[in-house]
């Protein structure tokens, strides 16, 4: 038998993850043109602004910009905000992902 | 009576009760007839006669919603309300309960609108029973103030916000002698507060974070509960507050010398024919309708039902297994059956073979007057129509009913 949840009222400790994979949630994908995207264009850090809309925190500041799959839920604000038009959401098909 | 007795109002006596748990936040927002019990905490606090944090907020939700974050992060809690007041704070009563506060809230008993009313009845505190709060209702002005020390060592025993409930006006207003504890006496009874989750930022969570239906593990893969495994844990509490009430009451009994009764009390019931049950002050006059019963040749007898929340099921059993006949006044009524403690107390019978008539009053809404002989004479009117074979009676006492 596993031990029994010990907390009276519920709880939950800030982690990666601690809301399950959100990424199974998504309908439609961010996908990077990185010959578009200011940071891969200018090779240096610049703009982020994806990175600093993104309500999931799943975006990396980095060279390249990265998106972290398993946990974006493809709310499209990247998309959005991005100044260079970077990045486009690919709606999925039905039933599929 | 010994020791330090003076005479009180039932909001005095309540405020003295707060102040000698020694109460670390108070919050409320003033509404009749529970105003002058937190007007006179403030004074305490104002004069640095009691050392607490009074936080004045914009309405009954709010003070309800300050008490939750104090009561999270550790302090002894106290609020009072009455009426409308209680109402504004649903939500929140919901909230304090589910987070497993020992929150204390006196409710002075008022009845609600539409129309308006100041007086006094249940109708209040009754329709909050849902909400996962212990109940206790207070038939006088020394039960109140004892009633809120118990309050406080049971709820923070079994981490559930105590309602103790008292009739406004009839003892919120009324002047009675009360024994004021002894200070130090009271701080050996209720031992300091420790809350069951210790909020740290070296530790940081998210206290009640959306739950889902299932069960689930977290990022450290510990299983986590769903919402319907903690609020099972919740009606475990409250079912297991029961004995935490009794030995409370028995404890407190033992230290200062009087016993109010658990959760139920009776008098004059040994060999009575017919049983009255009420809770708080109708049940008090009843007392007095059984004496003028009693003289005119009529056994009868009276159950005070003390806490509603857990409900003294097993109780309710003993003190009616030998009843021949049961009247029962309340003033509260769950529109479209009858009163909600009537209800009770059939639902608990049921099963058990005791097979008393029971004959229901709502009586007293909105503080119409109820006295003893009234009283009585319902009782009286009640048992001559069992004796003509009528086991059911749902009626208002005093009332324009045709």
């Amino acid at each position: 038998m596993e031990a029994k949840d010990d907390n009276i009222s519920a709880m939950c400790k800030p982690a990666v993850g601690e809301a399950g994979k959100t990424g199974d949630w998504r309908d439609a994908t961010p996908v990077i043109d990185r010959a578009k995207c200011i940071a891969s264009v200018k090779n240096r850090a610049a703009c982020y602004l994806c990175w600093l809309y993104c309500p999931e925190g799943i975006v990396t500041a980095g060279i390249p910009v990265e998106i972290d799959l398993t946990y974006c839920k493809g709310c499209g604000i990247c998309a959005e905000e991005c100044p260079a038009k970077a990045i486009t959401m690919v709606m999925h098909e039905e039933g599929g992902k | 009576m010994s020791g330090n007795v003076q005479i009180m109002t039932g909001n005095s006596a309540a405020a003295y009760g707060a102040k000698l748990c020694k109460v670390q936040v108070i919050s409320a927002y003033p509404i009749t007839p529970s105003t002058s019990v937190t007007e006179t905490i403030a004074n305490w606090v104002e004069r640095g006669e009691l050392k607490a944090e009074y936080v004045r907020v914009e309405s009954e939700h709010s003070v309800m919603t300050v008490c939750v974050a104090a009561s999270t992060v550790g302090a002894r809690v106290f609020t009072s309300t009455s009426s409308h007041g209680l109402l504004y704070m649903h939500e929140q009563l919901h909230w304090a309960a589910g987070s497993r506060l020992p929150i204390v809230l006196c409710c002075v008993n008022r009845g609600v609108g539409a129309p308006w009313s100041i007086f006094n009845d249940q109708q209040d505190s009754i329709a909050q029973r849902d909400t996962g709060w212990i109940q206790i209702y207070c038939r006088d002005n020394q039960e109140i103030i004892d009633s809120v020390i118990q309050a406080y060592r049971i709820a923070e025993e079994v981490y559930c916000p105590v309602m103790v409930c008292y009739d406004g006006f009839v003892l919120s207003h009324t002047m009675m002698p009360v024994e004021i504890p002894d200070q130090e006496k009271v701080c050996d009874f209720l031992p300091p507060y420790k809350p069951h989750t210790i909020l740290d930022p070296e530790d940081p969570r998210n206290i009640n974070p959306v739950i889902f239906p299932w069960q689930r593990r977290d990022a450290e893969g510990v299983l986590r509960d769903g919402y319907m495994d903690m609020r099972f844990k919740l009606q475990h509490a409250l079912e297991q507050s029961h004995d935490v009430i009794v030995r409370t009451c028995r404890d407190y009994a033992g230290l200062f010398g009087r016993d109010h009764g658990g959760m139920l009390w009776g008098y004059r019931t040994d060999d009575a024919e017919v049983l009255i049950a009420g809770m708080g002050s109708i049940a008090t006059e009843a007392t007095m309708a059984a004496d003028l019963l009693r003289e005119a040749g009529i056994r009868a007898g009276v159950v005070g039902i003390r806490v509603y929340r857990p409900f003294p099921r097993e109780e309710v059993r003993d003190a009616f297994r030998n009843a021949p006949a049961v009247v029962v006044f309340e003033k509260n009524i769950s529109y479209g059956y009858e009163g909600a403690l009537c209800a009770d107390i059939k639902a608990a019978l049921y099963g058990t073979g005791i097979a008393a008539p029971i004959h229901n009053f709502i009586a007293g809404l909105g503080g119409r007057d109820v006295k003893a002989s009234e009283l009585a004479e319902a009782v009286r009117a009640s048992l001559a129509a069992i004796a003509g074979g009528k086991r059911e009676l749902q009626t208002w006492l005093n009332c324009v009913t045709e």
